[in-house]
């Protein structure tokens, strides 16, 4: 018996955990309202800003998911919607920035920084070894080395 | 050979740059889209037996200058621009309009009472629809207009220093018209 008592527990409190955010006016229908629920992750709170709408609690993340629940509803596709959404607060509300001249930096750039960082570590495994001797051994200098090496060889 | 030396120089200075633009900007603000656009379409109701609401209509006066400020006594902020609203009221060729947001009509008059009231009309916007609408993130906000066409956003309380540059807005707007 004592070993379901911890997934039981553990059970038990994921039932509060995911009745946090949950609205009263969820859609009926399921469908429905799976659709508005991955709008609503798009879509960034503008109150507390690193989350999702779905994620936040303030008054206006539950106006606005009011009102996507409504264009669902009413037919809207999640295009049109999303638009009702930038037309109003511009790109900034979309947690998801779009793909556009402006934002090009922003998309492209870690593949630029990858590319460079790339071409570098390619050039550094292709070299060749660049030790080279730019002078030979002078007759004494050999005669050393040689009694080094026995001296360490005792 | 020379660039090469001092590539390191300039992209450390093309960051700091960067950082010092960026680190300047506020990201809580967040301006509405609506800049340099219509007004959106609304009729708002009048605070319960106080005034004739507010509508579009009313934002399209061609003689004044607009001021639309959203407003609720709930809201801090709003009591602390409040002294800033009253400059408008006799301001020649600039109307004060404003829209309470998700406000009790009854606590909205009070607060309006203690304070007194610097606008020419008021609209209720009981579930802050309407400020929907105009892509408002929370109150105080305020937003210019000329011609039916907003033309500039304050967000937050008016304090003085961004007073001035709101008149000097106004100020540019209404010598648009002499050109």
């Amino acid at each position: 018996m004592r070993f379901l008592l911890i997934p039981l527990l553990c059970l038990t409190f994921s039932l509060t955990a995911a009745a946090i955010g949950v609205d009263k006016d969820r859609l009926s229908d399921p469908e429905q309202e799976a659709r508005a629920q991955s709008i609503m992750k798009q879509l960034r709170c503008l109150v507390c800003q690193n989350q999702s709408i779905v994620e936040s609690d303030a008054g206006l993340a539950v106006d606005l998911r009011g009102i996507v629940r409504e264009q669902v509803k009413a037919g809207q596709s999640d295009r049109q919607i999303l638009h009702f959404m930038t037309s109003r607060y511009g790109d900034w509300v979309l947690l998801q920035p779009p793909f556009k001249a402006a934002t090009l930096l922003l998309w492209l750039g870690p593949l630029f920084l990858l590319l460079i960082g790339g071409y570098f570590v390619f050039r550094y495994v292709r070299q060749k070894p660049t030790t080279v001797l730019t002078e030979p051994l002078t007759a004494d200098e050999e005669k050393r080395l040689q009694q080094i090496l026995r001296e360490n060889d005792t | 050979m020379l660039f090469k030396r001092f590539l390191p120089l300039i992209i450390f200075g093309g960051i700091f740059l960067a950082f010092l633009v960026g680190l300047t900007l506020n990201p809580r603000e967040i301006p509405s889209a609506l800049i340099n656009k219509p007004v959106p379409d609304f009729s708002l109701p009048p605070l319960e037996g106080a005034g004739v609401g507010l509508d579009t209509a009313a934002l399209k006066d061609p003689d004044n200058i607009i001021v639309v400020n959203f407003f609720a006594s709930w809201c801090g902020p709003c009591r602390i621009e409040h002294p800033a609203l009253v400059q408008f009221e006799n301001m020649a060729g600039v109307k004060l309009f404003g829209i309470a947001y998700k406000d009790r009509p009854s606590h909205s008059l009070s607060f309006l009472k203690s304070l007194g009231n610097p606008y020419d009309r008021i609209g209720a916007d009981l579930k802050g629809r309407n400020a929907i609408d105009w892509g408002v993130t929370g109150t105080p906000e305020s937003f210019i207009i000329k011609n039916g066409i907003i033309r500039y956003q304050h967000i937050g309380p008016i304090h003085t220093v961004q007073m001035e540059k709101i008149l000097t807005v106004i100020a540019d707007l209404q010598a648009e018209d002499g050109s």
